[in-house]
């Protein structure tokens, strides 16, 4: 029985992808939440601005490279261009497609359907401008981190030095995306509700989403709050966009199938509601791992040796992730219909 | 002479509907009550929601201290300190207290931390809940913290659609103090009651609509003495 190693093994493979692809899902959930709660529509396009945003990194990157930059550094160069293109997109679908619908009072599946139409558009757009292979927005190399070790040396932060180092049989270590993910997430998140709570123009999102009319009567003025929300939407969809792409890499398919897992989030937690978006990301993320994690060796260096599994024990593959969000999204809509968090009802 | 706020001759619907305002004045000065009273049906909130703008005049116009309003939007009819307190929906629920009273003065770009402490002076039971969602509050609460955020643009009229509907007697009686309070700071009170009897009574002026015209106009005594008034629309 070796407990340490199960629990090491636990945090490298479960815990830490777990809070990671949670705080993505976050990220994205929180735009989605955020749309519906102002303009009032479940958005279909989010996961494709995420994907232009990222396809947008990759382009500045490349650029930023090209001129001799190293890729880190012209990423983080490049953000600035980024988030300004991005939530320059935004505003822009804003003004020439959403805004025709908000003058005609159009209700909220006109607005969805059209989002769907927005969805396909961006998609094109985005192969058209990166191409339909793979890219990436870190190498390899660059995403790992390093640690001064005794003798003056930048030693590489890998599971393989680790386990050297401590004289392990598991060990676990984070990864520059892993780390930037998680500590973007906690200052995004933060800056969100102080932005939602203390500032005039969150207190207008706010007034708004809770009541339209009054909102107006009290002299908000509505074009103005949606063109906010779009830009604190936007910021948040270049976040969760560059960091997954950067965790995982850029296909400019991998986004579209990130759509179900990010509305689960948000209508799990409660849609509208921005602390049930955060809970949501996690809820589903880790929904996801545990149920298609293979857990044969982590099992067999909890249980006597006499009782130690030679075969697979996974509940479900890992492809059918996607069923384990259905199911739980599914499950939560029939329990508890407002969400974890009293959202809105869809 | 007109009144501070004055609605002339009003004839007019919602959207292109037919009139349901025929030829029907109504008016208020600074520091008086009006009430609108009548029954089902007979236009009671149309007429008010005529004078804030909310619906096309066919006829008639509406005047605010001798300046004619003509088809200002409710909007700038609140830039111009008009303040309207709706029946239903007339909080921010998801949002604190204060956080109501602040969105109210949203166009105000000075100091509004006198007028938040007026406000909880003249309510002390919004101030008491100051930190707590409007959600959660009692009707009766609820309806004072829209008074409240009405009040928060500094107002020279204040509008009530039915300020008591749906609260208990006691909780109504409480209100009605609450509003005369606020008419002897100056405020031209202008509102809709179901609660005929006792809105009459606290009135200076009394108007009773039938059918979208005029019916009856008098002080709230006079109308509250009148026998065919009492016979009709009081219950005797």
């Amino acid at each position: 029985m070796e407990p340490l190693s199960a629990f090491l093994l636990f945090m490298q493979t479960i815990m830490i992808p777990g809070l990671v692809y949670g705080s993505q899902l976050a990220l994205g959930a929180l735009g989605i939440t955020l749309i519906y709660s102002i303009l009032r529509f479940a958005t279909f396009a989010h996961s494709e601005s995420m994907a232009f945003a990222a396809a947008s990194s990759v382009l500045t990157i490349q650029f930023f490279s090209f001129v001799g930059l190293p890729p880190l550094a012209a990423l983080l160069i490049g953000l600035p261009i980024v988030f300004s293109i991005t939530i320059g997109m935004l505003l822009g679908i804003n003004f020439f497609i959403f805004r025709y619908y908000q003058r005609s009072r159009s209700v909220a599946v006109i607005f969805t359907v059209v989002s769907v139409g927005v969805m396909f558009i961006t998609n094109s757009l985005v192969r058209f401008l990166v191409g339909p292979r793979e890219q990436t927005l870190i190498s390899r190399a660059d995403k790992a981190l390093y640690w001064p070790s005794g003798d003056g040396e930048w030693l590489k932060l890998s599971v393989r030095n680790i386990k050297k180092l401590f004289d392990l049989n598991e060990a676990f270590t984070l990864t520059l995306p892993q780390l930037a993910t998680l500590v973007v997430a906690i200052i995004a998140v933060i800056s969100l509700f102080y932005f939602l709570n203390n500032t005039r123009s969150g207190k207008a999102m706010r007034a708004f989403s809770d009541n339209e009319d009054l909102a107006q009567l009290s002299g908000i003025n509505p074009q103005r709050v949606i063109q906010i929300t779009w830009i604190v939407a936007g910021a948040l969809t270049v976040l969760a966009g560059v960091l997954y792409g950067m965790d995982k890499g850029f296909k400019p398919f991998t986004y579209i199938l990130l759509l179900l897992p990010l509305f689960a989030a948000a209508v799990v937690g409660g849609i509208g509601n921005p602390i049930g978006a955060i809970v949501g990301g996690f809820v589903i993320a880790f929904a996801e791992l545990v149920i298609t994690y293979n857990y044969k060796k982590m099992f067999n260096y909890l249980l006597p040796e006499a009782w130690e599994f030679s075969g697979n024990v996974q509940i479900m593959m890992t492809e059918n992730k996607f069923a384990v969000t259905f199911a739980v999204l599914v499950l939560v809509l029939i329990v508890r219909p407002t969400g974890i968090f009293k959202g809105k009802v869809l | 002479m007109s009144y501070f706020l004055e609605g002339s001759n009003m004839s007019g619907g919602y959207g292109l509907g037919e009139d349901i305002l025929h030829d029907c004045s109504i008016g208020v000065d600074k520091g008086e009550i009006a009430v609108i009273v009548g029954p089902n049906g007979a236009g009671k909130s149309t007429a008010m929601k005529a004078v804030f703008g909310m619906l096309n005049l066919r006829a008639g116009s509406v005047t605010l201290d001798n300046n004619e309003l003509g088809k200002l939007s409710p909007q700038d009819r609140v830039k111009r300190g008009m303040g309207f307190v709706p029946q239903t929906q007339n909080v921010f629920p998801g949002m604190t207290v204060r956080e109501n009273l602040e969105m109210g003065a949203f166009l105000r770009r000075d100091n509004i931390e006198p007028t938040i402490d007026q406000v909880y002076e003249l309510f002390p039971a919004v101030a008491d809940k100051r930190n707590q969602l409007a959600g959660e509050l009692s009707g009766g609460q609820r309806q004072q913290v829209a008074v409240g955020r009405a009040l928060m643009t500094q107002p020279t009229v204040l509008m009530l659609d039915e300020p008591t509907a749906g609260v208990s007697p006691i909780v109504m009686d409480e209100l009605f103090d609450r509003i005369i309070e606020v008419a002897k700071t100056g405020i031209a009170i202008l509102m809709v009651e179901q609660n005929a009897r006792q809105a009459l009574e606290i009135s200076d002026r009394g108007y009773v609509l039938v059918q979208g015209r005029n019916a009856y106009t008098d002080t709230g005594e006079n109308l509250l003495a009148d026998k065919e008034v009492r016979a009709a629309f009081l219950g005797g």
